[in-house]
């Protein structure tokens, strides 16, 4: 019994917003299967009231002054679009709304 | 084409609603949550933008101290306890308006949480506890080209401006709200409105609803009467003045209640409001790609707010509208009754400001209460918009004082006041309402009333001094009102020897 | 004067202060190796030639003019394609970045600016440093100069192989899990990954957030000691930076003294799975530490068995939000915009063709840890046993200064070797991976030739968090014993490489 499925491997593929090809599914799912067996290794740890690391080092309260720098100018900011217009970033139509 | 729905009544005779409100307030600080740009709504497209609100390769966030103060001081005015650590998280899902296709947001751990706040409709205090207030980055702006009107179907394309992303977002949302089903859709809006004149007060907003700076979310579901069983809840979306907060309410609980009455379903899906036509249209049914895969922000640090910096941002907030109208009432003598008819009569700041000019606080009530609430009712429109203020009701109430008017003679003067006849000075004069105090006129009066009395100065004389009040009366009548009232009796009762 | 190329940091930086050689000249010097060894070794994706050119003469004009220039002006170095430079084409070795210039530079880059260091162009690496081979990237694999048909190491192979080819005497790498030690020793190099927070990661295209270490890669412990000093520091663009001095590294470099350190082998990191001649090297140096006056003891560490599986649920969680900004619509490749596609399948197809199968693959077990239902078992239980890591570190730390092992299980690997078999290019990283979870300094420095293939073999360093300098204080130690017993560096074993034009 895998500890994933095509199906999961393609609901993943769904989330992750990749469009997978039947082969890459067919060759993914596998090899997921195989490092999931590895990294599932951290549940023989008994780690009940062990608190968890989020960050390495414990640092809190970094925060900055609420002033104003220069920012890009139009021209960089979209120096990087694949399709711009109007100042704009153009991008495909849209199908959801937020 | 719009789904059939109930009235009103019917839907409540039936069902009772379950409303939850998510409030996402713009905070006005000067640079965004996580990077020096500035904030000016209507700034020309993408010229407030920088590689990290643009989300580019390689750029890194780091907290406006601003932001989590404004934040603070939300929490504390809403009677929220404070977090002593708490993190940021990444709430993960792909949109084209969201540089990162994450938003930084707060998941688990939120700034502030566990509050409550009041609000008043028809009399009724209603208590609303508050789940949460947390922080989060608002998105960028989509433009939606070759479609109908803007709008997203049918668009050939979209244009996007990331001005907007980034701007410091509180989101403040209720625990469920239950009351009685009449009620629920005004104590609805009496929230958000409430909600609009804090952030107002804490200056952490500049709360500008047709900009887009308060935004609300409803979430209403129903359930039969006598039910415990929450039904299946709608999130209704771009609900965005007190007015539509108000209508998309009720037009949600007309719309379920219909779908329900026909043995249908309701689908747990988020709703769009559209303002022009009044009704809300099916957006996005929730499904198992809403997998938000939340975790704590790797790029930001915890925010651990020391006590004392809580306390001293809780000794900066304004007094909580509740301790203000306890203590007002303290001040003013009120019954718990009256205090009541000027809260619920919109006519508590009105009062204030008339108490501030020197008037007694009961002759404030008196004028606001009677008078000015019934012209205001009358005409249709706000007490606080007849046109009439504090300093009017102020200068009128200074007249009735020195004797100069009496309580009939200043109704007059507000009749003129609302009717845009000019100051009191220029109603009385224009009016002829100045009250008759000179003691020739009133002696002549008194002897035409004497004259035209004989029974009654009859009854006078034997013994029944009382009588003579119907005298006083002739003579008001004789002076069309306008006679001092007080002088009247002393004139009076020299003549008659009593 | 000799070879410019063959020279180091510190030694090309007297020549300038001696008027005996000009940045340009040493620039151009470099360029032209580059010019004559990079078709085989293929180190760089990208040479800035007239960029750097142009860095280097405004380094002489200050020079000629007197200013006071810091020891590094005019020293070429190789950055790895993961750092942004304002206007220089910035790939992270992925197709999704192709002709990208960002319109920004990273803190470290605005460092080695300031500092007047010339840089020669971008290095090579696993497409968004996943990957130990560099054969990851969708730009053809680098070749260890050592031998043309191994790899470098990954993921900064490009950086590591510009120091052994002597394209570069100086490199920038970065370290998520091994990615500038395990390249350093495959390469017969120098490479430190600093204290988590040491150096800004502002600019870093990002893999792991709460692991990615920018640091610096050298010939010798002095140069990357002078190097770590020019880009490390408290930067507030990044809220993870450490707001302390940095550490001593350059006098603890010069110093290069153990005598009386107190020195830990890490007694799991070794053994089974581990290649003969790599744990023979390792040995001997262990007993030169000794002679020269460490005192040497055995620790365990016994959570570190687990680091591999929690790296493998922290890194790709990680990285699969990260890399969820690549989706056509600001900058990058976009695939499929034919104005009937929807934004959303635009972004589909373009991640589908511009990452390649080890990102898609890192993309999708890290939303599979962290999706619902998964979370606690996966990403939450990676956390804790993150912290057992950290703790078994502190507890070492109570009884010695530093921990040492092997940087490597194994010495570089022929290319394709490995390409089949992610988990076993998983296992390269298995010594150098607990730094980066516990955030403390790393370094590898090199140690020999494994007898079994002649290739180089890494001694591998660990510090307590801002206690950098002690990795110095040691690898400077090792290096100059190393060279009496050789009598030269170990780079100077390495073969010839041959010269085309």
């Amino acid at each position: 019994m895998p500890s994933i499925t095509r199906e999961e491997v393609a609901h993943l593929a769904r989330l992750a917003r990749i469009e997978l090809s039947d082969d890459e599914l067919d060759h993914l799912a596998p090899q997921l299967d195989q490092i999931i067996a590895l990294v599932g290794q951290v549940s023989e740890v008994a780690a009940d009231d062990i608190p968890p690391t989020s960050h390495a080092l414990p640092i809190t309260n970094v925060m900055r002054e609420d002033v104003n720098v220069p920012c890009l100018t139009p021209e960089q900011a979209l120096s990087g679009a694949p399709a711009a217009e109007d100042q704009r970033f153009r991008v495909p139509r849209i199908l959801e709304e937020d | 084409m719009t789904a059939e729905v109930f009235a009103i009544e019917d839907a409540l005779a039936q069902y009772d609603p379950v409303l939850g409100l998510e409030v996402h307030v713009e905070l006005n600080t000067k640079s965004k949550m996580f990077c020096g740009c500035p904030t000016e709504f209507g700034a020309p497209p993408n010229t407030q933008t920088c590689p990290v609100c643009l989300g580019l390769p390689g750029a890194l966030p780091v907290v406006n101290a601003k932001a989590v103060e404004a934040a603070i001081k939300i929490g504390l005015a809403l009677n929220c306890e404070i977090a002593e650590w708490c993190r940021f998280a990444r709430k993960n899902y792909f949109y084209p308006d969201m540089p990162k296709n994450f938003q930084t947001s707060q998941y688990d751990e939120p700034i502030a949480f566990n509050g409550w706040t009041e609000v008043v409709v028809d009399g009724e205090t209603y208590r609303i506890e508050i789940e949460r207030a947390h922080m989060e980055e608002d998105t960028g702006k989509s433009t939606h080209v070759g479609g109908a009107t803007g709008r997203i179907h049918g668009a050939s394309h979209s244009l996007v401006d990331y001005n907007r992303a980034g701007i410091p977002l509180i989101e403040i949302v209720t625990k469920t709200i239950e009351v009685a089903p009449d009620k629920a859709a005004a104590v609805a809006k009496a929230y958000v409105s409430m909600l609009r004149d804090l952030l107002l007060a804490l200056d952490v907003s500049d709360v500008r609803m047709d900009q887009g700076s308060l935004r609300c979310d409803a979430n209403v579901s129903l359930k039969p009467h006598g039910s415990t069983v929450l039904g299946t809840r709608t999130e209704t979306k771009n609900v965005n003045s007190f007015r539509s907060v108000e209508r998309a309410v009720t037009y949600e609980i007309t719309r379920q209640a219909a779908v329900l009455a026909s043995g249908g379903k309701v689908l747990q899906e988020t709703r769009h409001w559209h303002e022009d036509t009044g009704v809300t249209t099916s957006g996005r049914e929730k499904s198992d790609a809403d997998d938000y895969r939340y975790f704590p922000e790797p790029d930001l640090v915890p925010v651990a707010p020391s006590r004392e910096w809580v306390e001293e941002l809780r000794a900066t907030l304004p007094e909580a509208p509740s301790t203000r109208r306890v203590r007002l009432q303290e001040e003013w003598g009120f019954t718990d009754l009256e205090m009541r008819d000027v809260v619920n009569g919109n006519a508590l700041e009105l009062v204030v400001g008339t108490v501030e000019l020197g008037v007694t606080p009961a002759a404030a009530k008196k004028w606001w209460l009677g008078e000015l609430a019934r012209a205001a009712n009358e005409s249709g429109v706000a007490l606080g918009e007849l046109g009439v203020g504090a300093t009017e009701v102020a200068e009128v109430q200074k007249l009735v004082d020195s004797g100069a008017l009496n309580d009939k003679l200043a109704r007059q003067v507000f009749d003129g006041l609302v009717k845009g006849e000019g100051t009191p000075a220029q109603i009385i004069e224009a009016r002829g309402l100045a009250l008759v105090s000179d003691d020739s006129a009133l002696i002549e009066a008194i002897d035409r009333a004497i004259a035209a009395n004989p029974d009654v100065v009859e009854k006078v004389n034997s013994g029944k001094p009382a009588a003579a009040g119907a005298l006083i009366g002739a003579v008001m009548k004789d002076l069309r009102g306008k006679g001092d009232a007080a002088k009247v009796r002393e004139l009076l009762n020299a003549k008659l020897g009593i | 004067m000799g070879d410019l190329t063959r020279k180091t940091a510190v030694e090309l930086s007297e020549l300038m202060t001696s008027g005996e050689a000009s940045s340009v000249e040493i620039t151009q010097a470099h360029l032209d190796r580059i010019g004559a060894v990079d078709g085989a070794v293929h180190a760089f994706l990208h040479v800035d030639t007239e960029g750097a050119l142009a860095q280097a003469a405004a380094v002489d004009k200050k020079r000629a003019a007197g200013e006071k220039l810091g020891p590094l002006a005019g020293v070429p170095l190789a950055l790895k394609d993961v750092l942004t430079q304002d206007g220089v084409p910035t790939t992270a070795g992925s197709k999704m970045l192709e002709g990208w210039k960002p319109p920004y530079d990273a803190t470290v880059v605005q460092r080695l600016k300031a500092a007047g260091v010339v840089i020669l162009g971008k290095t090579n690496m696993d497409e968004f440093a996943m990957g130990s081979s560099t054969e990851n990237s969708a730009y053809g694999t680098t070749h260890n100069p050592w031998d043309l048909n191994r790899i470098p190491g990954g993921s900064g192979g490009g950086s590591s192989a510009a120091l052994a080819a002597y394209e570069a005497p100086l490199a920038i790498g970065t370290d998520t899990g091994g990615s500038i030690r395990q390249p350093g020793a495959f390469t017969g190099t120098v490479g430190v990954k600093p204290t988590y927070g040491g150096t800004s990661r502002y600019g870093l295209i990002a893999l792991a957030s709460s692991l990615d270490t920018p640091g610096p890669c050298a010939r010798t412990t002095l140069d990357a000691a002078l190097l770590h000093e020019v880009i490390a520091g408290h930067d507030k663009m990044d809220s993870t930076s450490i707001n302390q001095p940095v550490p001593a590294v350059v006098d603890a470099a010069r110093r290069a003294d153990v005598a009386g350190l107190r020195i830990g082998v890490v007694k799991e990191l070794g053994g089974e799975g581990y290649q003969p001649g790599v744990e023979a090297r390792f040995h001997e140096a262990v007993e030169l530490l000794t002679k020269l006056g460490a005192e040497v003891v055995e620790v365990s560490c016994p959570h570190f068995q687990y680091a591999l599986p929690a790296y493998y649920l922290i890194l790709p969680s990680e990285a699969s939000s990260n890399l969820a900004k690549f989706d056509a619509m600001r900058y990058g490749l976009r695939v499929g915009d034919d104005g009937e596609n929807s934004a959303e399948r635009v972004m589909n197809l373009t991640r589908e063709a511009g990452f390649g199968a080890e990102v898609k693959r890192r993309i999708m077990l890290g939303t599979h840890a962290l999706s619902s239902g998964y979370y606690d078992a996966y990403y939450g239980q990676a956390q804790k046993v993150r912290t057992l890591i950290a703790r078994d570190f502190e507890k070492a730390y109570e009884q010695v200064d530093v921990l040492v092992s092997p940087a490597t299980p194994t010495t570089a690997f022929a290319i394709g070797d490995r390409v089949n078999d992610p988990i076993a290019m998983y296992k390269n990283d298995l010594c150098t991976i607990p730094s980066n979870l516990a955030g403390n300094a790393a370094a590898s420095f090199p140690c020999g030739l494994a007898d079994e293939d002649g290739m180089p073999v890494g001694f591998h360093v660990m510090a307590p968090v801002m206690r950098d300098e002690l990795l110095y204080q040691v690898g400077g130690a090792l290096e100059a014993a190393l060279a009496d017993q050789w009598g030269g560096v170990l780079m100077s074993k390495a073969p010839e490489l041959e010269v085309t034009r």
